[in-house]
């Protein structure tokens, strides 16, 4: 198919070049790129030539969660520099475990045009290092993941993790039960759930010594049901701050639902559970979108993994709300926010005690960037699996 | 902590409960009907945007049912009049009916003011768990049954009326002889169209209340893409395993439901195992009643004999 393909192509392009006429404007992207390879470095574009596709698991429109939550920054970067909406290419609902439907949409994105390809989704992972090879004229950017190359794919992902400690923090304050909840979407072996769940676990541990935090591990991303069921027991557990690292806000509409408060993820929540909702640790992929297609228009791009955190503006926490949060809790945020900012803290630094008696880290040091993306299947030391 | 596991298992069976008592009711009729999870989506974004717009748990509830039916009614027209593939078309109405539901709720998203969709005051009210004053305290027995929302009670009625309909009344007996051998029963004078279309879209009217459980108890009143998110499937499994029973099916759902939350609520701290064991339980038990009815070879305990085959007069 794909030979035929590239017959009809070289064919219309033959016939373009006998008749002069330059009209074949579809499939110029195309022909464009396979003539530019071969060069290094990607030149410049101008801003109103650029096209951008992104290919979503989810669907934007879902007014909450991982999907929205990247579309958000999608919005943010185009009013940013500018761009018109012809200009950003979405693919929606594109399953990552789906290696045929993730390729389709992204060859759709190629077809339309697209010089930069963002791929919010782990699972797009290999799909988009294959395309990389096959397309080395379009930029292929994946969100999540460890895969890159020195050409045209790199990696994009975010210190969440520096968000969760500070919801820690006012969720540590809030408790009365000194029980915390916290609804995992996946076990011990995801570093980026894990990671962010001891995080958050520290943060509470920081104002709070005595607050435990119980964890119940749904084994999905996306499951209203799962997450409802599990914010259910944990709430009669005697949990009375609800956090959550899965998509939907049903653990925030449960702990609403029960009188108890919640902490929420991706995106702010308290839109949905404004009565539960103290702070969510909050996405603010925009920073990461912005930076890297300006770089696309300069010609600045170069192949190098991104890792933004609180200080590059790419996690933060929403406004909190004053109505329910505990006193005091406003102050005792920004003053680890500003050690986080000027870099003395670094949430994994020196030696942590684990929940099964041993110990991480060495005095002095802090965890690596690959430890905390791929090495953390450890639970801090106030963390219970009941 | 104990009655608050047979809460929750409850709170996790009843939409199993309405699904498996919607595809009970096509099965007896001779009509195996894939759809259930279609057919619950729909039910799902109907009753919650009747909700969401009139405020009114009436109106939603009847929203979601007739939703339901209209899935039902693609069905029953192309299974029972055209004498198409009901695997098939069942399958389809799967697909159809979720798709349907998240092109609509997706609109209303888009076009909302805040980019979500609660549902108002009053109808939040009115499907909160209910208090009854004087009954909802006594211990233990107060909240293992007078403390659950308004669909518990109304899928736990239908299951009974369902019940009492397929064994006590003369139509239900009827039905369940179309199911058996709708020629025989044509013979015997029984309007076995008539009957069909009437069970098919009840049936679907239930699963789409179901739906509606999803959408506005589960999530909590804000609406969510794929609400129902596969448990339209389980109710098909659990047709199986209440070997098309309607009293077996109010206990099956909630075995069901128990063993969906067993894994948030049984003590790590006597053995630790797989999530995916527990995800898997219900099923290995569903196979395990099959192979046992098989092997039992009774007849009461098994699927309708026409089930699954459309009957075509003419060819007596």
């Amino acid at each position: 198919m794909k030979k035929l393909l590239s017959i009809i192509l070289v064919l219309m392009l033959a016939l373009t070049l006998l008749t002069s006429c330059g009209n074949n404007e579809g499939q110029q992207p195309v022909s464009e790129g396979k003539e530019a390879s071969g060069e290094g470095i990607f030149p410049a574009i101008a801003k109103e030539d650029i096209k951008v596709g992104v290919i979503h698991i989810g669907n934007p429109a879902d007014g909450s969660g991982y999907s929205y939550a990247h579309d958000q920054g999608i919005v943010a970067m185009q009013k940013a520099l500018g761009l018109s909406d012809s200009q950003i290419i979405r693919k929606n609902n594109v399953n990552d475990t789906d290696p045929t439907a993730t390729e389709a949409a992204m060859l759709e994105c190629i077809e339309e045009g697209a010089n930069i390809i963002f791929g919010t989704s782990w699972g797009y992972m290999d799909t988009m290092e294959a395309l990389a090879q096959e397309y080395p004229d379009v930029l292929f950017s994946h969100g999540s993941g460890y895969k890159s190359n020195d050409r045209n794919f790199n990696n994009y992902f975010g210190r969440i993790y520096q968000a969760r400690y500070l919801t820690g923090i006012a969720a540590g304050l809030k408790t009365k039960t000194n029980k915390l909840g916290y609804v995992a979407a996946m076990g011990k072996d995801n570093s980026e759930v894990t990671g962010g769940l001891n995080a958050f676990a520290m943060g509470a541990y920081s104002v709070n010594p005595d607050a435990k935090v119980y964890v119940k591990v749904t084994n999905s991303w996306y499951s209203p049901e799962e997450e409802t069921n599990a914010a259910k027991a944990l709430i009669a557990e005697g949990c009375d701050v609800i956090a959550q690292h899965c998509d939907t806000p049903n653990p925030q509409l449960e702990a609403e639902k029960a009188g108890v408060f919640g902490i929420g993820y991706n995106s702010d929540m308290s839109k949905d559970a404004p009565k539960a909702t103290i702070t969510s640790a909050v996405w603010n992929w925009g920073a990461y979108y912005t930076w890297a297609v300006e770089n696309v228009i300069n010609g600045t791009w170069k192949s190098e993994n991104y890792y933004g955190g609180m200080k590059e503006g790419m996690v933060d926490i929403s406004p909190i709300n004053e109505g329910i949060a505990a006193e005091g809790t406003a102050e005792k945020i920004e003053e680890a926010r500003q050690s986080m900012m000027d870099g003395t803290f670094n949430v994994f630094d020196g030696v942590i005690e684990t929940n099964d008696g041993s110990t991480v880290g060495e005095e002095g040091k802090t965890l690596d960037d690959a430890t905390i993306t791929g090495g953390i299947n450890w639970y801090f030391k106030t963390v219970v699996e009941k | 902590m104990f009655v608050k596991f047979l809460n929750a298992a409850v709170f996790a069976g009843t939409p199993l409960l309405f699904g498996t008592t919607g595809e009970m009711m096509n099965e007896k009729a001779g009509h195996l009907n894939l759809g259930v999870e279609g057919m619950m989506a729909m039910g799902a974004c109907a009753g919650f945007m009747a909700g969401y717009f009139y405020d009114s748990i009436l109106i939603a509830l009847l929203a979601a049912f007739l939703a339901g039916m209209l899935g039902a009614l693609i069905y029953a027209l192309l299974t029972i009049t055209f004498m198409a593939n009901q695997n098939v078309t069942g399958l389809t109405l799967s697909i159809f009916g979720v798709g349907i539901s998240n092109f609509a709720g997706e609109f209303m998203l888009v076009n909302s003011a805040s980019n979500t969709l609660k549902l108002p005051e009053q109808i939040t009210a009115q499907i909160s768990n209910i208090n009854i004053p004087g009954l909802t305290t006594v211990p233990v027995l107060g909240p293992l049954f007078f403390q659950y929302n308004i669909f518990v009670y109304l899928a736990v009625l239908i299951a009974v009326t369902c019940g009492i309909y397929y064994n006590n009344t003369k139509t239900g007996l009827n039905v369940r002889a179309i199911g058996e051998n709708p020629g025989a029963a044509d013979a015997a004078g029984i309007k076995v169209t008539k009957l069909k279309y009437i069970n098919v879209l009840a049936g679907g009217g239930i699963c789409g209340l179901g739906g509606a459980y999803c959408s506005m108890i589960i999530n909590g009143g804000v609406w969510m893409n794929n609400p129902v998110n596969g448990q339209g499937w389980i109710a098909v499994a659990l047709v199986i395993f209440a070997s098309w029973k309607p009293y077996r099916a109010i206990f099956g759902s909630f075995i069901f439901g128990a063993f969906n939350i067993l894994k948030y609520y049984f003590p790590k701290t006597i053995i630790t195992l797989p999530n995916a064991l527990y995800d898997m339980l219900p099923f290995v038990i569903t196979a395990l009643v099959l192979v046992m009815t098989s092997i039992r070879k009774s007849k009461e305990n098994q699927q309708p004999a026409s089930c699954g085959v459309n009957y075509y007069r003419e060819e007596r």
